[in-house]
């Protein structure tokens, strides 16, 4: 049955356990797709609205941006699962690299 | 006899090098093609000694001078140290790990070559109306005014060999985090592997940013941008934090693998486990760390203000601390040893003692107030060179000896190697310990020449005659590796008899596959523990199966080939009607070979078990 296929050789794998483990994936990607369109949303309303000052409305249109890469990296790149501890760990040192630089150049080019 | 091991002319030969994927050839390229620029390096500081050997000397001309000291400190930094660190990474970092190859052995060879049109791009230079002459650090408020097209050549050289220098960091990177023999955990890895990853991180965290400064440099001179220009409201200080953002990282770049083949040497030649393995890897890491927070520290007289050249000068000397840690781990490592002094060894004691030097003028240089005293002084230039010669080129040396049979399966001459050492040790502390004084007493640095009777005659002279010392070592050395080649004695798997890393547990050099079978690392320096057990060898953790193997390919070649011509497109479209349409072939050559390489189906190919069977190990047995 082309529903049971496993891609993997090995005779003993749960096929039960794998799709449950499936459809609880795809429920977690439903609701961050949705979530996503949600924060989308806000933010075009955000800027749209016109009565919140720049103050407000930049440091949270960043604040949705953060979020957004989150679920973009958790949910949909499965940053979450095992084995992708290597690439967390360049992904987290090129942002502490960049944030530094951004840092510094904020501070003391541009001050 | 194995179809594998026929004798090939010339012309052929020459072929398999130019489309190799293999790692330990392309080891030998880089090998070859780095010890070619740091002899062109090395002639240019010979010219600069000679130069400078007596007041109001008129060897060369002041343009002339800077031009030949730009291209001496980049051709140093980026086309001999960097390269030849590749060398020894590509052709023991994945025997070390007990790999077959590198991860994409395609892309291995594309950053050999990109590297390689690049550095001849940049040296071409010479031969096409000047050099580069602002400096290897060719900050924009110079470059700018720079008149010529020497400041392209820099920019569009160093463009194409950084890229090829940016894949072989991902490669290694990517190589070690997936490739290690079954049992080789990260904290079982020789300290050589460390250093290359760690370096391979760096490298893929530094070089970014010279990507960027380069591009800006290039959109402001070729294509009339204004990012540097202040009358338009350019700012040239970010290229100066661009560069030093790449910059001070690529010194550890540098530094970090000499360190671990420093570690190997080390533990080898005391016939002791490493002291303090975890710190040292610890240390390693932290260093790299470290190293991206402290860039600044070379612009405090840029003016930035008293709370950054305070946080830069802390962070900087806060460095010390691990590199401290590695010393001492270096010195109780042979403690109680049982020592053997051979050639590489000679090499790593000297290196402690040369380095701590190079590192106490360094945290001397990182206390900001003082630093405005030493700044753009000969004491730079002296401490630079005692941590660059006397870490990274003291390493390359060391480890030209120590890892010459594992490449080539022959013995350089242990006699012309310890003479070269004292030779070479001699003429480096000549040449830049009186730099210091130099420095203190006021000689600025990168100009070409000096009055006399100013108390500056004696000290350039002293520093000349040392640097006659280090080529005449340098020289020694080629005879030794030609006597070498020409006597061809092939040495067994482990020739030093001591050795303790997996590389040592195959023949010397390894057949192409490198490991008939994986083998089983059961800790820590695997081949010190078996042979402690009494075992000849490795234990295998995989019964002998067919191997799959890359094919051969022209392509990398072909890539780098565009993007050198593109350079010339590039370089000349103002001046001349076809830089533009040289501009799009070369750009054609390299995309259509990415297009070819992208939809031609390359399975590569496979050993096959029953010729494994009857392949005999090259080289005899240990």
């Amino acid at each position: 049955m082309a529903s049971e296929q496993t891609h993997s050789g090995n005779p003993r794998v749960d096929i039960e356990y794998r799709k449950k483990k499936s459809a609880e994936e795809m429920r977690y990607q439903i609701v961050s797709f949705s979530m996503m369109i949600f924060l989308t949303l806000v933010a075009f309303i955000a800027v749209g609205y016109g009565d919140f000052s720049a103050w407000f409305i930049v440091p949270f249109i960043l604040l949705l941006a953060v979020v957004q890469v989150v679920f973009q990296l958790y949910y949909f790149m499965h940053m979450s699962h095992k084995g992708h501890e290597a690439p967390a760990l360049f992904l987290y040192s090129g942002l502490l690299v960049g944030l530094i630089t951004i840092l510094a150049f904020m501070t003391i080019i541009w001050w | 006899m194995s179809t594998y091991a026929q004798k090939k002319g010339f012309g052929a030969t020459v072929w398999d090098y130019l489309t190799t994927v293999d790692h330990k050839k392309i080891a030998i390229l880089y090998l070859i093609a780095g010890g070619l620029f740091f002899v062109l390096g090395g002639l240019e500081a010979m010219f600069i000694r000679i130069q400078l050997a007596v007041p109001n000397n008129d060897f060369v001309s002041a343009g002339l001078y800077n031009e030949i000291l730009t291209m001496h400190g980049t051709t140093m930094i980026f086309l001999a140290a960097m390269p030849l660190l590749f060398g020894f990474m590509n052709a023991i970092m994945p025997l070390q790990i007990g790999a077959r190859d590198v991860a994409f052995p395609f892309v291995n060879a594309l950053g050999f070559w990109l590297f390689f049109f690049g550095g001849i791009f940049l040296n071409l230079s010479w031969f096409l109306g000047g050099a580069p002459d602002a400096g290897w650090t060719s900050y924009a408020s110079l470059s700018m005014a720079s008149e010529g097209h020497g400041i392209d050549f820099y920019a569009l050289g160093l463009q194409i060999s950084g890229a090829g220098t940016l894949m072989g960091g991902i490669n290694f990177l990517v190589t070690i985090i997936n490739m290690r023999a079954p049992g080789m955990t990260y904290m079982r890895m020789p300290l050589f592997t460390w250093s290359t990853f760690v370096a391979s991180a760096l490298i893929l965290f530094a070089f970014p940013p010279l990507t960027v400064g380069l591009f800006l440099l290039i959109f402001d001179r070729m294509f009339g941008s204004n990012f540097f220009d202040v009358a338009n409201g350019g700012n040239t200080v970010i290229w100066e934090h661009l560069f030093w953002i790449f910059g001070h990282p690529e010194v550890y770049i540098l530094v970090l693998p000499a360190f671990g083949i420093f570690s190997e040497i080390f533990a080898t030649f005391s016939r002791k486990r490493l002291f303090g393995y975890s710190s040292m890897v610890f240390a390693t890491v932290l260093i790299g760390f470290l190293g991206f927070m402290v860039w600044a520290h070379h612009m405090f007289t840029t003016g930035l203000g008293p709370i950054a050249n305070a946080i830069f000068a802390v962070a900087t000397m806060a460095i010390a601390v691990p590199t401290g840690i590695k010393i001492f781990n270096w010195l109780f490592t042979m403690w109680g040893g049982s020592i053997k002094f051979t050639t590489p060894m000679l090499y790593a004691v000297a290196f402690i003692p040369s380095f701590v030097g190079g590192g106490v003028t360094g945290v001397m240089l990182a206390s900001a107030a003082a630093d405005y005293q030493y700044h753009d002084s000969y004491f730079v230039v002296a401490h630079f060179h005692y941590v660059i010669v006397g870490g990274v080129v003291f390493g390359l040396l060391a480890a030209t000896h120590f890892y010459w049979p594992k490449m080539f399966g022959t013995m350089l001459n242990e006699t012309l190697g310890k003479i070269t050492f004292w030779l070479f040790l001699i003429g480096f502390h000549l040449t830049f310990f009186i730099q210091h004084f130099l420095g203190l007493m006021g000689m600025p640095r990168r100009i070409f020449t000096f009055l006399p009777n100013q108390g500056l005659d004696a000290g350039n002279l002293i520093s000349t005659i040392g640097a006659f010392f280090m080529a005449i070592a340098t020289l020694i050395l080629l005879i030794n590796i030609v006597i070498t080649s020409v006597k061809n004695q092939k040495v067994g798997n482990d020739p030093w008899e001591d050795g303790r890393t997996l590389e040592w547990a195959i023949p010397s050099p390894p057949p192409f596959y490198n490991f008939k079978q994986l083998p089983l690392v059961r800790g820590l320096d695997p081949l010190w523990i078996e042979k402690m057990e009494g075992k000849k060898g490795m234990t295998p953790a995989e019964p002998l199966g067919d191997i799959h193997m890359p094919n051969n390919s022209f392509n990398p070649f072909m890539i780098s080939l565009g993007l050198f011509v593109a350079a010339f497109g590039a370089l000349y479209r103002e001046d001349y009607n076809w830089g533009v349409l040289v501009l799009i072939v070369g750009m054609g050559i390299t995309l259509l070979s990415m297009f070819v390489r992208s939809v031609k189906d390359d399975h590569g190919f496979h050993i096959h078990k029953e010729d494994l069977l009857n392949d005999d190990d090259k080289g005899g047995k240990a």
